[in-house]
């Protein structure tokens, strides 16, 4: 069982890249990515069909362990709100929406779930992702 | 004509709003430069025009139904945070239109409250946070202080619509507290709010059709 993380953001882009950067963090293909991004003609927005049918495939995928959605800003939230909605209960059940910061979050997550670390662990740690930064950036 | 929406006139309804936010589509995005991220009058074209040609293709059995492929459409094609809100308020009027096949003055009212109720949900907005919120809100209160006193719908409409006007100017001297234009702070004072200003198109252009 392995925890799937879902990538929402105003760019396909930004999101690709995002998930390639995290992506190196981790043994390849050990977690269920799904991307839900950008705008139907490929401008800048987020669509919450699209975000309900990543969800669900990154849950399919989890074998159960469910899903921690990271995300950009704005109608990202929306959208992501919207989607958990439109999918089913038992779903939304195992859904956690983390306010972490996307890419330091999206980092954290997918080590976490790449080592089998339970959901509401992936997304604490992963709200807490800033943290290594504001230390290191930290006056002495 | 019954003094009710049926599918023909929601349908009337929509494709005047996409033609008002056509020909707004400049000033929308104009507005939406100043305080947010200059895409809310082309999203709103984009999202209404797909929606348009969802219930014209296939022409929605009942009033829910039309609601409910217009809150679809919208979530799926505007991209910016619109989206979600008018796809929220489009979806929770669907419910409570249900089967419907006419929405009479009391209906359509609960219809609007139940949207009003879902976009304030969803965007977690209260009245005075520089939303479309402060352009409905008023809207609904003037419709049903005509409503409760049997209508006519035109009246009805035409006070939300002028209710709703009110609303969206009183935006530009609040501070933002939502959204992208939330992070300019009182650099946000002074602008239009451009989801206000979408809002009350809605409401003028429902007028219309009863006028």
């Amino acid at each position: 069982m392995t925890v799937g993380i879902v990538v929402v953001s105003h760019s396909r882009a930004l999101a690709d890249a995002a998930v390639a950067l995290a992506a190196e963090m981790v043994p390849a293909g050990s977690v269920p990515v799904r991307v839900a991004a950008g705008a139907p003609d490929m401008s800048f927005g987020t669509d919450a069909t699209e975000i309900a049918a990543a969800i669900q495939a990154a849950d399919g995928a989890s074998d159960g362990a469910g899903v921690v959605v990271l995300l950009d800003l704005g109608s990202a939230i929306l959208s992501t709100q919207l989607a958990l909605d439109l999918v089913p209960g038992d779903v939304r059940d195992r859904t956690i929406v983390s306010p972490a910061p996307l890419v330091e979050g999206l980092v954290v997550a997918m080590i976490n779930a790449s080592i089998g670390t339970p959901r509401e662990r992936v997304a604490a740690d992963a709200s807490g992702a800033l943290q290594p930064k504001q230390s290191q950036l930290a006056a002495d | 004509m019954a003094d009710a929406w049926d599918v023909p006139l929601l349908t009337q309804w929509l494709t005047g709003f996409r033609d008002a936010v056509d020909q707004a589509g400049e000033e929308l995005t104009a507005l939406d430069s100043a305080i947010g991220d200059a895409d809310h009058g082309s999203n709103m074209q984009r999202g209404l025009a797909a929606a348009v040609s969802a219930v014209t293709d296939a022409p929605p059995a009942d009033c829910g139904a039309f609601f409910k492929t217009v809150g679809m459409s919208l979530v799926s094609n505007v991209g910016g945070a619109s989206g979600p809100l008018y796809g929220t308020l489009f979806l929770r009027m669907g419910t409570v239109a249900g089967t419907a096949e006419t929405l009479a003055i009391q209906l359509f009212g609960e219809c609007l409250q139940a949207g009003l109720d879902g976009l304030v949900q969803r965007g977690k907005a209260q009245a005075g946070d520089k939303t479309m919120v402060d352009a409905m809100l008023p809207a609904v209160r003037a419709y049903d202080e005509v409503a409760a006193d049997g209508g006519p719908m035109v009246s009805a409409l035409t006070a939300a619509a002028q209710a709703a006007a009110q609303g969206r100017d009183g935006t530009t001297p609040m501070e933002a507290k939502k959204g992208r234009a939330s992070y300019l702070g009182e650099r946000s004072v002074g602008h239009q709010d451009p989801g206000a200003t979408s809002m009350t198109l809605l409401f003028e252009t429902a007028a219309k059709v009863f006028a």
